[in-house]
C-alpha cells in the first residue's frame, strides 16, 4: 500500500510544498533492430510511443534514454534529435528506456493551480450552501484526497485506492504544518515551504500512515 | 503549555512565570525604545497581529472546530476554547449591541498582569495587554472575519474588570460571498 506524493497549495492556488513519496516506476528498457516497430512521434518537449504498445511500453511512455545515456528531451546526450538518430539503420542494435515521464515542477505548479480553480468551482456548483469543496476525486489508479483548512491552504495526498486512514493523515499533515511550519519564525506566510524538520516529520507521518493500513485479506 | 495526548514527544511543560516574565520584560523593552504609550500599543499589537495569524493555524488543527456560523458563535470559541487552551482562562462573553456584531470578553483573571499591580504614572494610557488584541485580530483576519480588537476597560488603569472589545466588520451577508 503506498502513499505516492503530497501536494501543499496556498490560498491563492500556489504550491508551496511537494513531496514525491513512492513513484512506482515501470520503465522497460529494450534492444531493438531497424526498422523499430514501435511508432514515435514528438510531443510538448518529449519523443512519446503513438503506437505500438507491446511488452510493457505502453502509448503514452516517452523515451527516457538512449544506450544508458538519459535523453535530453528531443535531444540525445550528445545533442542529436532523437527522432532522426533512431530514422538511421546505422545506429541499430539500440537500447531504449521507456517509461511514464516524470512531472517537472514547472508542471507541478500548473496542475496545483489547475485543482485550485476546479476546487473553487467543485464548490460553488454545490447545491447546498457551505460546501466543503472536493474531498476525493477518485480513479482506477490512484484517489486524489483534499482537505481545505478554514485558512484557505489546501492539502492534497495521492495514493494507492486500498489506502486507508487518509483523513487522519490530512489532518496530521495540518498539525505537523502548524508547528514546523508555522511556529518557525523564518518562514513567511503562503511561501513555498523550505524547513528540514517539517519534511523529516511529514516523511514519518506518511511511514506511520503506510504502516497501518489497510486492514484486509492479502494486505 | 503541553500538547494534546497521542503526539510522540515527551510532555513540554514551560513554567508559566517564565512566560509571564518574558511579556513582562517585553513590555518594558518596548516602553524605553518608545516615547509616547500610543507607540507602545501600536507596536504590542502589531506583535500580536503577526503571532495570531500563525496561532489560528495551531488552534483549527489541534481542536478542529467547525466553521462558526455565526458571530456570537465565534465570540463563544474565542472565548471558551482558545482562551482556555492557550491562557488556561475562560472570559465570559456577552453581546453589547443591537446589530449583534459587538462582542465583549470579560476576564476576570488574566495571567499577563499577575505580577503588575498598576501602571507607572507616566505610562498612564499603556494598554499592557495589547498583544492580545492582536492576537485575536490576526487570528480572525485568517478566516475572513475582519474584525477590530480593543481593551474597553483595564483592571490596571482602575477599572472594575478588564474587558476586551470586538467588533466585527463585515455585514453576515457578505460573507456568504468569501467562501473558498
Amino acid at each position: 500500500m503506498a502513499i505516492f506524493s503530497v501536494y501543499v497549495v496556498n490560498k491563492a492556488g500556489g504550491l508551496i510544498y511537494q513531496l514525491d513519496h513512492y513513484a512506482p516506476r515501470a520503465d522497460t528498457e529494450k534492444t531493438f533492430s531497424f526498422p523499430l516497430d514501435l511508432v514515435l512521434r514528438p510531443h510538448d518537449e518529449r519523443v512519446v510511443v503513438a503506437f505500438g504498445q507491446r511488452d510493457g511500453i505502453r502509448v503514452g511512455h516517452a523515451v527516457l534514454a538512449i544506450n544508458g545515456a538519459e535523453v535530453n528531451g528531443r535531444f540525445t546526450a550528445d545533442g542529436k534529435d532523437v527522432l532522426e538518430f533512431l530514422g538511421n539503420p546505422a545506429n541499430y542494435p539500440v537500447s531504449i528506456r521507456f517509461g511514464r515521464h516524470r512531472l517537472s515542477s514547472n508542471e507541478k505548479l500548473m496542475l496545483a493551480s489547475m485543482f485550485h480553480s476546479l476546487f473553487a468551482i467543485g464548490s460553488q456548483l454545490s447545491p447546498e450552501v457551505g460546501s466543503s469543496g472536493i474531498e476525493m476525486l477518485e480513479t482506477d489508479t490512484f484517489k486524489l484526497h483534499c482537505f481545505q483548512t478554514l485558512t484557505g491552504i489546501k492539502f492534497m495526498v495521492l495514493a494507492d485506492p486500498r489506502q486507508t486512514g487518509i483523513d487522519t493523515l490530512l489532518r496530521k499533515i495540518y498539525e505537523i504544518y502548524s508547528d514546523f511550519a508555522l511556529k518557525n519564525p523564518f518562514y513567511s506566510l503562503e511561501m513555498p515551504i523550505r524547513c528540514e524538520l517539517f519534511d523529516q516529520n511529514l516523511k514519518l507521518a506518511l511511514e506511520v500512515a503506510e504502516k497501518a493500513g489497510p486492514f484486509g485479506p492479502g494486505s | 503549555m503541553s500538547r494534546s495526548p497521542g503526539r510522540k514527544q515527551e510532555n513540554h511543560k514551560i513554567s508559566r512565570e517564565l512566560f509571564v516574565l518574558t511579556y513582562g520584560a517585553l513590555v518594558a523593552q518596548l516602553c524605553k525604545d518608545y516615547e509616547k504609550d500610543e507607540d507602545v500599543n501600536a507596536c504590542l499589537d502589531r506583535m500580536g497581529y503577526s503571532i495570531g495569524i500563525r496561532l489560528i493555524d495551531d488552534f483549527l488543527a489541534r481542536t478542529a472546530v467547525k466553521k462558526c456560523r455565526s458571530y456570537s458563535e465565534t465570540a463563544d470559541v474565542i472565548a471558551q476554547i482558545a482562551f482556555k487552551m492557550y491562557l488556561g482562562v475562560t472570559p465570559s462573553v456577552s453581546c453589547s449591541s443591537a446589530t449583534r456584531n459587538e462582542f465583549s470578553l470579560i476576564l476576570d483573571k488574566n495571567p499577563l498582569v499577575d505580577f503588575v499591580e498598576e501602571l507607572p504614572a507616566e505610562r498612564a494610557s499603556l494598554c499592557y495587554c495589547n498583544i492580545l488584541c492582536g492576537v485575536i485580530r490576526g487570528a480572525l483576519e485568517m478566516v475572513h472575519l475582519a474584525a477590530e480588537v480593543s481593551f474597553l476597560q483595564d483592571r490596571l488603569k482602575g477599572d472594575a474588570v478588564t474587558e476586551i472589545g470586538i467588533t466585527f466588520l463585515r455585514k453576515p451577508e457578505d460573507r456568504k460571498h468569501r467562501r473558498n
